[in-house]
This record gives C-alpha cells, structure tokens and sequence, in this order.
C-alpha cells in the first residue's frame, strides 16, 4: 500500500540519517526564507551559496569535509558580502553579482588546478542520500544554533526589517541585527549544501516562505507554515531521490513549486483563504 | 539624570551644524522648544527639515554646535522620542498587523524574549487611544494613509514618549485618504506631549502650530506661528516663488484666493 512506500525506506540507517537532515534543512532555511523574500534579499542569498565554492575546493584540498568547512566558511562569506555592500558605491545588486559571480568561477579554476576530488554534481545539486554521522551531527548542531538565535532575536529583526530607521532610534544594535542575520543565513545555506546543492539552495529558501505567504495574512503565520512546507518539500524531495535515484536538490525544488503553483491556484480561487484572522 | 530643563526648554538647538561630505545641510541652527509645544518645522526640500530630526534622534553627528533634549546628547536622548518615520522608509513588504507594529514601541535592546506578552494593556490602550480598537488586528498594508499615521502615534504612546517627531508627514498621507494630521493629533488628545512636524503646508499655520522653525539649511526664523512668517522670512525660504506655496493645497494650486 501507499503507506509503505513512505515507511519502507527508513528501515536503513542512511535513509534515518537522511531523513534529519532533510527535516533540519527544510525547516532552517524557509525560517530565514520569511525574512528573505520580504527583504528582498533572494540574490544575495544565491550569491552566499555560490561564494562558498572556493573557501570548500581549498578546504576540501586540505582534507576537511564540507560540514566541518561551514561554519567558518558561513561567517567569512556573510561578513564579506556585508562589508562589500556597505562600503562600495556601484549599487547593491552590482555588487553582489560580481562576488557571485567571480567566487563561483574560482572555485572551479581552484577544484580543476588543486585536482580536489569533489563529485561536483552532488556539490552544485545536493546529495542527501550520502551524508554521514558527522554531517547529522554537524547540521543538527547548526539547526538549534540557529533557531536559538532566531527566537531570541525575532521581536529584533522584525522591528529592524520594517523600520530600520525607527529601531536605530529606538536603541537597537541594527548593524548588529544586519550581521546576525547574514551570519544566520549564510549557516542555513551552508548547512543545507548536501542536501539541496549550491545552486538549488535559493529554492528551499525562498519558495516555502513565499507558497506560505500567499496563504497566510500575518507574518508570523508565513514563517509558520513556511516551515511545514519545507519540511514537506525536503521529506517527499528525499523519498524521490530514494526511489528514482534523482539528486536531492532538484527533487525538493520541484515539490516546493508544486506546493507553491498549488498555493497560488488556491489563493485566486479563493481569493483570499488567509491563515490567521487574528494576531499571534 | 542630570540638569532637567533649564528655563522649562526641553530641546535646546544651540548652533547646529550638520555636515554631509563638503555640504552643510544644516548651518547655524538655533532654537528652544519648550515642553507641550506644537511646532512645524518648515522649508523647502532640501532644506533640512530631515536633517534636523536626524540630528535630533543622533541618526547623523553634529560638526558643530549642540543639541539637548532633556539637558542630554541626542544620542542619550534618542530613546526617549517617538519618531514617525517617512512612509516610503518602511518596508510595507512584511504583512504586520497593528498590533504588532504598536508593539515595537515595546522593543528594546534586552528584549529576547519572542514569546512575552507583558504589557499587552498598553499595547491594547494605545490603540484604543488613537481609535483604531477595531482595526487591532488588521494588516497594516489595508489601512488608509490617516489610519497608518495613527498607527505610529499609537507606537509612540506605548514607548511613552514626550517629546514626538513626525518627518514629511503630511506627504506620506495619500491623497485619497487625506485627513489633516493636526486634526488627527487634537483628535487623540497628546496634551503636554511635545510635537514636531516636518511639514509643506504652510497654510494656516498659526491655527495649528503654536510655533514654527523655518528651515532653509539655516534657521530663517524661530518663534510664535502668528508672528514668523513675514514676506520677507518667506523669501528667505523660498526665493522668489514663495507665493506658490500659499493655498497650496489638492486641487487647489491658486494664487492667494480665499482665506
């Protein structure tokens, strides 16, 4: 029966040990995806993935492993592309898309000239199915790193992602809040590398959040059900690797547009069926 | 705290000088407002009327002079006013209800906890105060121009402030929805708060300002709102086009007809 499709595949311990890890990305990054989508931050958020390629072909050269390589390599890039932004004045966009693109291309000249040997298939589109104890470990630790700070700061970066203005007067460290949240996002990019890929990591980031928020009429209902639909996209993405042997990343990205394509035939039908007629 | 207000001035402008690169965007700027006031702060664009409340909530440093609020550098001060940002500051983007926006008046540096709840009452007295009881959980982005300004205000009541800034605010009202800020302000009763008002609209004036601080990157003039604006304190501002800012109102961009 149906059922047993979906429990069968659990009975090996890479399919548990998968099974985390999907859940932990498809939860971490619509959670920051809320805040992305809102601040238009989807091209930087891109450029993030993509820039970690060289820091990953030297550090892989050197014998670490991608989870080991993340989290310095998450803070490096997030700081690199906020002190880029603040202090050129070529525009932000410009800036981004010649740190984008530039890091990408040195990181394959660095893979073809150290001869690293990365399956760079499963780099640029995930591969969920082949992550080890430590990369669980590694992820899950990220994972509650991340949503500590996330609920300690909520009421913080909501104020500043509104009116940044109002909360530097208000007191608020907002170039604080402006790191941290680079810092955030750049570890949930990061952590989510093997299961999504560098280039796909930009549809789990901003597809659940923006499927929720054609559903959803307050913020915290998007963020909300963002996550519920990652988690859906990442698990039925995993059993889709698992059964038609595909690369995890792709098949997550198009569960996600199907929730998303079914979200906005939703919203037109019945325009609109919002979650949440009151506060929470 | 240290001296309170001398000669019950709560904001002493004493020189101010703002400087953007090798521009100076405010020159001079000297004035005292004292406490219950109702000042307009009028000028042409680029005038500095943006600049002086920068200034004020310690968003850019002085290059000379001094300003106090409350005996304090803006920078200490800062905390204790409520500032009415210019709309197109905000990101309309997040889908916020009133609530949660007036409660950021709440939100300051040790505020961590995502799930508290205290102080809801003033949260929720606020937004009796400014009539918007059932507008509480609307989204912000269905609210009219009048409705979205007293949104703000009732921010500011929830952080307590005294001393209220509201920048272009009159421009951030859309057209369609228009209801003169000063009646919204009388309407919510802010007796004893102080009030600045970065304003176009110099009609009226004396009706509803107690005061006016005109603002051409120096301080033309200061003073009572029947008295400052003479002709000649007009030309100082505005040049020779100063009559084009008379009766200036929607559909209404006449010589000086009525009044």
């Amino acid at each position: 029966m149906g059922l047993e499709y979906l429990i069968e595949p659990f009975k090996y311990e890479f399919m548990i040990r998968s099974l985390i890890t999907a859940i932990a990305s498809g939860m971490m990054l619509p959670l920051l995806g809320s805040f992305t989508i809102n601040r238009n931050m989807g091209f930087m958020a891109d450029a993030m993935a993509h820039a970690t390629m060289p820091i990953i072909a030297v550090g892989v050269f050197f014998g670490f492993s991608i989870s080991a390589l993340g989290i310095p390599a998450a803070i490096l890039v997030a700081l690199f592309l906020g002190f880029v932004i603040k202090n050129t004045n070529i525009g932000e966009d410009t800036s981004i898309g010649i740190i984008f693109s530039s890091f990408f291309a040195l990181g394959f000249v660095l893979i073809s000239l150290l001869n690293v040997s990365i399956n760079l298939e499963d780099l640029l589109f995930g591969q969920i199915l082949a992550v080890s104890y430590f990369d669980v470990f590694a992820i899950l630790t990220l994972f509650i790193v991340l949503l500590f700070f996330f609920l300690v700061f909520y009421k913080q970066l909501l104020f500043y992602s509104f009116d940044p203005i109002g909360a530097q007067i208000r007191g608020l460290n907002t170039s604080f809040l402006n790191y941290l949240f680079l810092i955030m996002l750049s570890l949930a990019i990061i952590g989510s590398l093997q299961t999504v890929g560098i280039i796909l990591v930009l549809s789990m980031l901003i597809i659940p959040a923006a499927s929720a928020k054609l559903l959803s009429k307050t913020f915290n209902y998007t963020t909300i059900i963002g996550v519920v639909f990652g988690v859906i996209s990442s698990v039925s993405g995993l059993l889709l690797s698992y059964y038609f042997n595909l690369p995890s990343g792709p098949s997550m990205a198009l569960v996600a547009t199907g929730i998303f394509i079914i979200c906005f035939i939703l919203q037109k039908l019945r325009n609109p069926i919002y979650f949440g007629t009151s506060e929470i | 705290m240290k001296v309170k207000n001398k000669n019950k001035n709560l904001i002493i402008s004493d020189g101010c000088c703002v400087q953007y690169g090798d521009t100076l965007a405010l020159d001079n700027v000297s004035f005292s407002v004292s406490k219950g006031k109702k000042v307009a702060v009028v000028g042409p664009n680029g005038g500095g009327k943006s600049t002086l409340f920068n200034a004020m909530t310690g968003l850019v440093p002085l290059a000379n002079g001094s300003i106090k609020i409350y005996g304090e550098d803006p920078d200490e001060a800062k905390k204790k006013i409520g500032y009415i940002p210019q709309k197109n500051l905000i990101n309309w983007n997040f889908p916020l209800t009133v609530r949660q926006v007036v409660e950021m008046g709440l939100i300051e540096r040790k505020t961590l906890n995502p799930f508290s709840k205290k102080n809801t009452q003033v949260v929720e007295e606020s937004i009796n105060q400014v009539g918007l009881k059932d507008e509480i959980n609307k989204n912000v982005n269905d609210l009219s121009g009048g409705q979205l300004q007293r949104v703000f205000i009732a921010r500011t009541l929830t952080q307590g402030s005294e001393i209220l800034l509201l920048d272009e605010a009159f421009s951030a009202v859309d057209v369609g929805a228009q209801e003169d800020l000063m009646e919204i302000i009388n309407d919510i009763k802010l007796d004893g708060k102080t009030i600045l008002i970065a304003t176009h609209d110099i009609n009226n004036i004396e009706e509803k300002f107690d005061e006016v601080i005109c603002l051409n990157r120096h301080c033309c003039a200061f003073g009572d709102s029947s008295e400052v604006l003479t002709q000649e304190v007009m030309e100082e501002m505005y040049g020779s086009h100063n009559s084009m800012f008379l009766n200036h109102s929607p559909g209404n961009h006449g010589e000086n007809d009525g009044s």
